[in-house]
């Protein structure tokens, strides 16, 4: 990988009762889609504002392009902001707020008029200009925001929470949108979500942070697959707990005793968050666990239990079923495919499940 | 229905005692005769050709257009300073300060002339119009403050930042997005303390020199019954000019409304 454009140096920011970044440390890549991910309050917004220049850390270095950002205001870095709010010019016209960075440029008028042509173009509002901006619908909005911006041509585009304003079918087309966007401009994006479905769709890779420190960086799947600790788990989709002891560490595999469901053989990668203690848990996604219909076989492991709870969304079931000897209630989706049957509550039911889906908590 | 009737009686009842009075002034002010009685005994102009003449009245009425305007651009100046900063920013003993700064709104006029007037007086300051100015600056700017209080809180912040975000400067991000946007307020806070000045009485009273504001003039004709009819016509002008003046007023901030698109608070009228 060449030099990362953006380099944050255990970034710190205290706001004299709060500290809203305790060190936060990381690198991004130029070209990259990357998404700051965590509950409200974690510090989002405060660490892209001080890469913005709009806050000044109070410990830590931000390094854009190799060159340190501090005394730098937000006017004259080389990143541009689409605000939650989208902070559209009320009593400017949709061109003239598109073309309003352009205007200490030096471009003449037709030039000028060009360009916002094309960025309106870029983001599907071709013929705009002469609108008033007040009268555009939310996601126009959006859109008049994210051509106004990427018009400077900025190194970093930043994007705080840009679509919690739409609806939510609205928002699932600009997520889509806004992805392709970014492929064709090539501008690295960051984005502020504090929802993770809309993290994994867009990104390359993800933050995820609690209390102003990055938890987890990683990439869509790892951070899925292998999250390093049970909130981080618990942040992204949903993944069922279950007691567990460490008996035995050889090399690198390791022998776990889960609650109720026996001793399960599990590889160190399937414990990312590393420690070394013996009481522990294991988490399992619903999506890796079948239930088993009628006389349905699978190869590996099988348990019994009944079933507790049934949601039907559709297109797919969610099932609580308490498993034999297991003390909590596991969570099960099934997709409703042609033929499969439903389970009522109460059922008995059978349970096949795979040690390889599992991540170790220790 | 019966409590909407009653209501209706009172409704006008009320409008009839605020304007009559108000319908006598230009009703007198054309009647052919010195006593302010029924019935009217004819019409004349006489009244306003007679305003023409008397010199000192137009000195009162130069001097207090004078006052006003400084007043309202003072007050306004000071409006914008004080409700940007605490609109915008958070500082030690913000709600103190900002208190105190609002006093003068429900403190009697006449404690706030008497105690300008000793402090001038021990200062060795003469009295002129430039102390009336700051007797009514003083008065003005908390009415100021409330109106662009309220502007500059109904703004978004992120505007601003936006605009210097995109790469202007802090003064002309300033001047380019948040100085159209608040300037309804602006318009309304010029008007207010422009009306406020214009009409004020006991500080002027008290604060002025020997060039003596409209107010006080006509207050100090009012002791000759025969010039009421003159000060009948006066008012009638005064009365026509401020009606005027707010529908301009009016028109302007509908109009301002209308090309932001912002929600219709009302204004002040
Ligand atoms: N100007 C400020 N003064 C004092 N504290 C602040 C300020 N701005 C943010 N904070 C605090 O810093 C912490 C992080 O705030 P931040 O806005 O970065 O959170 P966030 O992750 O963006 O949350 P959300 O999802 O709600 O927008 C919060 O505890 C917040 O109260
Ligand atoms: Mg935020």
């Amino acid at each position: 990988m060449s030099a990362p454009l953006i380099e944050l140096e255990t970034v710190e920011k205290d706001y004299g009762e709060v500290l809203a970044l305790a060190g936060v440390s990381a690198e991004i890549a130029a070209g990259e889609f990357f998404s700051l991910l965590g509950p409200s309050g974690c510090g989002k917004t405060t660490l892209l504002r001080t890469i913005a220049g709009f806050e000044d850390p109070t410990g830590g270095r931000v390094r854009i392009d190799g060159r340190d950002m501090e005394g730098v205001p937000a006017n004259s870095r080389p990143t541009n902001m689409v605000f939650q709010s989208y902070a559209i010019f009320p009593h400017l016209s949709v061109g003239q707020n598109v073309g309003f960075g352009l205007r200490r440029k030096g471009l003449t008028k037709t030039e000028m008029a060009r360009q916002v042509g094309e960025a309106l173009e870029m983001v599907g509002l071709g013929g705009y200009e002469a609108r008033a901006s007040h009268a555009l619908s939310g996601g126009q909005r959006q859109r008049v925001a994210l051509a106004r911006a990427l018009i400077m041509k900025p190194k970093v585009l930043l994007l705080d929470e840009p679509l919690s304003a739409l609806d939510k079918k609205l928002r699932e087309q600009m997520q889509v949108e806004l992805r392709k966007l970014q492929r064709q401009v090539g501008i690295t994006f960051i984005l502020v979500t504090h929802d993770q479905e809309e993290a994994l769709i867009m990104s390359d890779r993800i933050a995820v942070m609690f209390d102003g420190q990055i938890a987890q960086l990683d990439s869509p799947q790892a951070l899925y697959r292998r999250p390093v600790s049970r909130r981080v788990a618990e942040f992204i989709g949903v993944m069922n707990f279950i007691e567990a002891e460490v008996t035995a560490e050889t090399g690198d595999r390791l022998t776990v005793d889960v609650a109720g469901l026996g001793a399960v053989d599990l590889s160190a990668e399937q414990c990312p968050g590393g420690g070394g203690g013996r009481g522990a848990a294991v988490g399992i996604r619903p999506e890796t666990m079948t239930l088993l219909i009628d006389g349905e076989t699978r190869s590996g492991r099988i348990t019994e239990g009944s079933v507790e709870e049934v949601v039907y969304y559709g297109d797919m079931t969610y099932y609580d079923i308490r498993l034999d000897g297991v003390p909590a209630p596991v969570t099960i989706s099934m997709r409703n495919l042609p033929g499969r049957a439903v389970l009522e509550r109460g059922a008995r039911a059978r349970v096949a499940w795979d040690a390889s889906a599992m991540v170790l908590f220790r | 229905m019966k409590r909407s009737g009653w209501l209706g009686i009172y409704a006008v009842a009320y409008l009839v005692f605020l304007y009559a009075p108000v319908v006598l002034l230009p009703l007198f002010a054309f009647n052919d005769a010195t006593i302010i009685a029924f019935p009217l005994s004819g019409f004349t102009t006489e009244w306003f050709a007679q305003l023409a003449t008397i010199e000192a009245l137009h000195d009162s009425v130069i001097n207090s257009l004078y006052i006003a305007v400084s007043t309202a651009i003072l007050a306004t100046c000071f409006g914008v300073f004080a409700a940007r900063a605490s609109s915008r920013y958070d500082f030690p003993a913000k709600r103190g300060i900002m208190g105190f700064i609002m006093i003068p709104l429900v403190l009697p006029e006449i404690i706030i002339a008497v105690a300008l007037l000793v402090v001038l007086l021990q200062l060795g300051i003469a009295l002129s119009a430039w102390t009336v100015i700051l007797g009514h600056v003083l008065l003005c700017t908390p009415f100021s403050i409330a109106i662009l209080n309220s502007a500059f809180l109904a703004m978004d912040r992120s505007l601003e930042e936006a605009a210097y975000d995109l790469g202007e400067t802090r003064w002309s991000a300033f001047r380019l997005i948040t100085l159209p946007l608040v300037m309804p307020g602006i318009v309304s806070s010029l008007l207010i303390s422009f009306t406020i000045s214009l009409d004020e009485f006991i500080i002027a009273f008290f604060l002025t020199g020997n060039e003596p504001t409209l107010p006080v003039y006509l207050w100090s004709q009012l002791r000759f019954p025969q010039k009421i009819p003159v000060v009948m016509a006066l008012g009638t002008i005064l009365l026509a000019a401020s009606l005027i003046l707010l529908t301009t007023a009016e028109y302007f901030r509908r109009r301002g409304v209308a090309r932001t698109g912002a929600k219709d608070t009302g204004g002040f009228l």
